[in-house]
């Protein structure tokens, strides 16, 4: 873990005047600067930090600071920030700068909050590794020759790497948490409707969930306490407020009860490291009086193929926008060009293979013919197995599994080879597909290769308090 | 076919498609204003711009007005529905998918009744009407570069689509749905319905049947007819298919086999239609739920507040005119028009018993003005009681019809009533029989040669005799009396 301070210890440090904000951003800047050029994991760099530390730092001075006045915080490159690029990684939208700010960044930007950047991701959030970034690959900080998993890769790396405390990532199928796990960090990705989806760049828009990449779970919390509430833009946003978000405590386990679900564990495609980091992590939670048992969720071995008919079927249609007529990528115009040529072009030009993908994956399984086929029977799917979830939330307060079955992968190792890449996100998936909460906390390192290992904690609808609750319990009391 | 002369003539059958814009204050999904024209591109935001991460919110309204027309086309109204993107991609559509209704309509299963020329009526059935939004709109100049551009003004503009069931048999036919529906969305405020500016759109699905000497008869495939900018257009874009589409069979025998659907194009120059496509060139429009939006319930509070603001229907309305007031169908016709002319009238008919004098007044000298100023009845200045007055003057006998325009006119420049104008301008009529002999006597002894021409039986001498008396009394004598004593002492 970080030895970096946590979002309280930081605002009581500056507001003791102990902290500088104008020197601490000076060194924030400074540290990206020279060491981000190997890691990658920021596309820009806010240029207005000096004068947004200076103003911040008045404010304390003149008693108007707000409750998060001053902290840093990094987003991922597909939410808009005000006046920062917002390029999803993508030679579509190089130069496009949003002229909107996503909900969830307004309303950190008006508790304090101040962007210095925007992270590196796979593009349009498609991917596993962020190497499929039209900007370049971005490292692992744990170990630079492994990537930082994905699609939030730029994000968990920025965090990992102590460039900034905390990052916004979203997570369709587990891109805040993978990443989370491959370098170490917290992730976690709320309930489904908890936070506004208004200005985050639509991949998989019944999937899609804004989520935060930390050092621990109290800031996920700070930061999701002022980011949720109803927004009138998004009509699938809630105005639920989860129990124990705002007046945050770590709470103690004893005597809850914890379902490890076997499939995420015993199967063909789970290392045995992981599997061994798993079980010693079980351990310590029935080290400290949780209850831990094994449980099964067969359905959750079709999750899967559930989602990759429903995620890029979503997403053809979401990215059918990217047109070049409007704004983005805009080929030079040859002479008697018919606009469909116009649109193959840009499209073709614009696009990365791994997006090109899923846009044909997506436009097949909701063709005519193919679609009762498919996209229905993955709807039906989806709903039995958000229903098996339920059932399991009978018996359990929490599940466990690993959040990814395997530990990083080397830059270039898994490139060629999208089928692996999907089943590695078999532990995440189902979450989104049921709309739950889930936090990725460390569970070790492999003695073996050093690289982290991440256990997915997964609560009920708007259980999200109390998950990270359970999740900031767990990191205190069994190191 | 040589022998057709003894069986059955072809006859078509038509379904029609039509698209109505709402005229919502906001467009469907954004708070941009939805209006009909403006600067190119003045009225949008990045959420109709489809720009990255932008959502859809639904305008309620939207709901409401589709409600109030399955209502007035007595559909049954959806408990739960939802929106469906259609997926395609076109420079005017900036998210590459239309937000529109598939599976789960808010109406269906209505009907459409039309009044033939003869009096009957007959019921149209309606499919069902859901509720989508528009496109923008290219736009190709002449400005030497080559270049096309996109209106996106009215992109999201809220969309009523009204799908007919094949029910229709001939284009006059057609036509009378066209009218009917038009008047009905007119009627109830939730339309413009003018098809010059696009806010009322229709496309036809066309096939004939064509009996045969064995008594059966065969259906030749279907054709979906679009760009059909009038209704004339309409009935000639129809009764041209109907031609070709007999010639056609009649060289190839092809008959409609559920797939052979084409899409053709009416070119009003030339007044035929185009080929366009064929059923496997259309695309595939990938239906899926709106993610962006959750399922919409529609409580039986929200079906009843529309039903109850639906107005009597102009057809009923008509009818009832004709009974209630004894005025002719044709006047009735003309008031219905718009519902609020006819509100008018009923207002004016609360404080008169003339029924047949206020629909003279309001359709003669009150429309009058309104065509001279362009305005509508909402904006007339003068109150329905003060007409009723008026009306009441010439129905009681107080003053005649001629004085009446007059007292109408002073009543438009002073505003004041009618009652007020007659007293003070001492223009009630001359019902003093003395005075009213003194000057037909008068008449008569001036007009010695008219009197002349009286007798040899020429009718128009005591018209010229009796315009004499009302030119010596300034128009207050009353006719009828007048006459009697002319004739009399004409002998």
């Amino acid at each position: 873990m970080s030895t970096q301070l946590t979002y309280k210890e930081f605002l009581s440090r500056v507001k003791s005047g102990e902290l500088s904000l104008p020197e601490y951003y000076q060194g924030l800047k400074s540290k990206i600067e020279t060491e981000d050029k190997e890691i990658n994991s920021l596309l820009s760099v806010n240029n207005k930090l000096d004068e947004m530390a200076a103003a911040a730092q008045e404010r304390y001075k003149d008693g108007t600071n707000r409750e998060l006045e001053g902290i840093a915080v990094a987003a991922k490159d597909n939410i808009a920030v005000e006046g920062l690029p917002n390029t999803c990684a993508s030679k579509l939208l190089e130069n496009f700068i949003p002229p909107y700010q996503a909900t969830v960044a307004q309303r950190l930007s008006d508790a304090g909050a101040i962007f210095v950047g925007k992270a590196n991701m796979d593009e349009f959030a498609m991917g596993s590794t962020t190497e499929t970034s039209a900007f370049g690959a971005t490292k692992n900080p744990v170990n630079k020759d492994y990537v930082p998993g994905g699609s939030s890769g730029g994000s968990a790396a920025a965090v990992a790497a102590g460039f900034v405390p905390a990052a916004l990532g979203t997570d369709t199928g587990g891109s805040v948490r993978q990443p989370a796990s491959f370098c170490g960090i917290v992730g976690y990705k709320p309930t489904y409707g908890l936070l506004s989806r208004w200005g985050v760049t639509a991949f998989g828009s019944s999937l899609d969930q804004v989520g935060t990449l930390t050092t621990n779970c109290e800031d996920a919390a700070l930061l999701t306490s002022k980011m949720m509430g109803l927004d009138e833009k998004d009509s699938t946003s809630s105005s639920r407020v989860p129990e124990n978000i705002k007046d945050f405590k770590a709470i103690d386990i004893k005597g809850k009860k914890f379902g490890v679900i076997r499939e995420t564990l015993e199967n063909e495609h789970t290392d045995e490291a992981v599997r061994a980091a798993m079980q010693k992590k079980i351990e310590d939670l029935k080290a400290v009086g949780a209850i831990v048992e094994m449980t099964s969720i067969e359905e959750i071995t079709y999750g899967v193929s559930t989602y990759y008919i429903i995620a890029p079927a979503e997403a053809s249609s979401n990215l059918a926008r990217y047109d070049g007529v409007r704004y983005g990528l805009q080929v030079p115009r040859v002479a008697d060009e018919d606009v469909k040529d116009r649109f193959t072009k840009t499209r073709s030009q614009g696009f990365g293979d791994e997006v090109k993908r899923r846009i044909i994956l997506g436009n097949f399984v909701l063709s005519s013919g193919y679609y009762d086929a498919y996209y229905k029977k993955a709807q039906k799917a989806r709903i039995v197995l958000a229903d098996r979830f339920v059932q399991e939330f009978n018996k359990y307060d929490y599940l466990i599994t690993p959040t990814s079955p395997v530990l990083p992968f080397k830059l270039g190792e898994n490139f060629d080879d999208p089928l692996k890449l999907y089943t590695a996100d078999l532990c995440t998936i189902p979450v989104n597909l049921a709309g739950l909460p889930a936090v990725s906390i460390p569970a070790g390192i492999d003695g073996v290769s050093g690289l982290p290992v991440g256990m997915q904690l997964i609560g009920k609808r708007f259980d999200d308090g109390l998950l990270l609750g359970a999740g900031e319990f767990i990191l205190g009391e069994t190191k | 076919m040589s022998n057709t002369s003894d069986i059955k003539k072809p006859y078509p059958i038509i379904g029609l498609e039509v698209h109505v814009q709402l005229k919502t204050k906001t467009k469907a999904f954004c708070r941009c204003e939805n209006k009909y024209g403006g600067n190119p591109n003045s009225r949008i935001c990045p959420v109709c711009m489809g720009m990255p991460g932008m959502l859809p919110v639904f305008n309620r309204q939207v709901l409401h007005d589709s409600i109030l027309a399955g209502h007035a086309l007595n559909c049954k109204i959806a408990r739960v529905t939802k929106f469906d993107r259609k997926n395609y991609m076109y420079p005017d559509l900036p998210k590459g998918y239309q937000i529109s209704q598939y599976d789960k309509p808010i109406c269906y299963e209505g009907y459409l009744t039309i009044e033939n020329d003869d009096g009957t009526t007959k019921n149209i059935r309606i499919t069902r009407a859901h509720m989508e939004e528009d496109a923008g709109k290219l736009i190709h100049l002449e400005d030497g570069t080559n270049n096309s551009y996109v209106d996106y003004n009215r992109c999201g503009a809220p969309l009523l689509e009204t799908v007919s069931e094949p029910d229709i048999t001939s284009p006059d036919e057609a036509v009378k749905y066209l009218k009917t529906l038009k008047e009905i969305f007119q009627y109830i405020g939730i339309s413009d319905c003018n098809m010059e500016e696009g806010s009322l759109r229709c496309d036809a699905n066309i096939s004939m049947m064509i009996p045969q000497a064995d008594g059966t008869e065969v259906n030749t495939p279907i054709a979906e007819i679009k760009n059909m900018n009038s209704f004339s257009n309409v009935k000639k874009a129809l009764e041209y298919e109907m031609i070709r589409q007999v010639e056609e069979y009649e060289k190839t025998g092809e008959v409609n086999n559920g797939t052979n659907k084409t899409t053709r194009g009416y070119d009003d120059s030339k007044g035929v239609t185009v080929f366009q496509r064929s059923k496997e060139g259309e695309s595939d429009y990938r239906y899926f739920p709106e993610p962006d939006l959750p399922h919409l319930e529609v409580s039986d509070e929200v079906i009843e507040q529309q039903r109850e603001r639906l107005p009597e229907l102009p057809a009923p309305k008509r009818k009832r005119f004709v009974s209630q007031y004894g005025i002719t169908e044709y006047d009735a016709l003309t008031l219905s028009a718009s519902l609020a002319l006819a509100n008018y009238f009923e207002d004016v008919c609360k404080t008169t018993k003339y029924y047949k004098k206020a629909s003279n007044v309001v359709l003669t000298d009150i429309c009058a003005i309104l065509n001279a100023e362009n305005i509508t009845i909402e904006e007339f200045s003068i109150p329905a009681d003060h007409v009723a007055d008026l009306v009441n003057q010439m129905g009681d006998g107080k003053i005649s019809s001629w004085i009446g325009k007059d007292v109408f006119a002073k009543m438009m420049a002073t505003g004041k009533t009618a009652s007020t104008i007659v007293a003070e301008e001492n223009l009630a009529q001359m019902d003093n029989d003395d005075e009213m002999e003194n000057i037909c006597r008068g008449v008569i002894e001036a007009n010695p040669k008219s009197v002349e021409d009286y007798h040899k039986g020429k009718d128009n001498a005591l018209k010229f005799l009796m315009g004499q008396v009302m030119k010596q009394t300034k128009g207050k004598a009353n006719p009828v009396k007048a006459t009697e004593l002319l004739k009399g002492m004409l002998g």
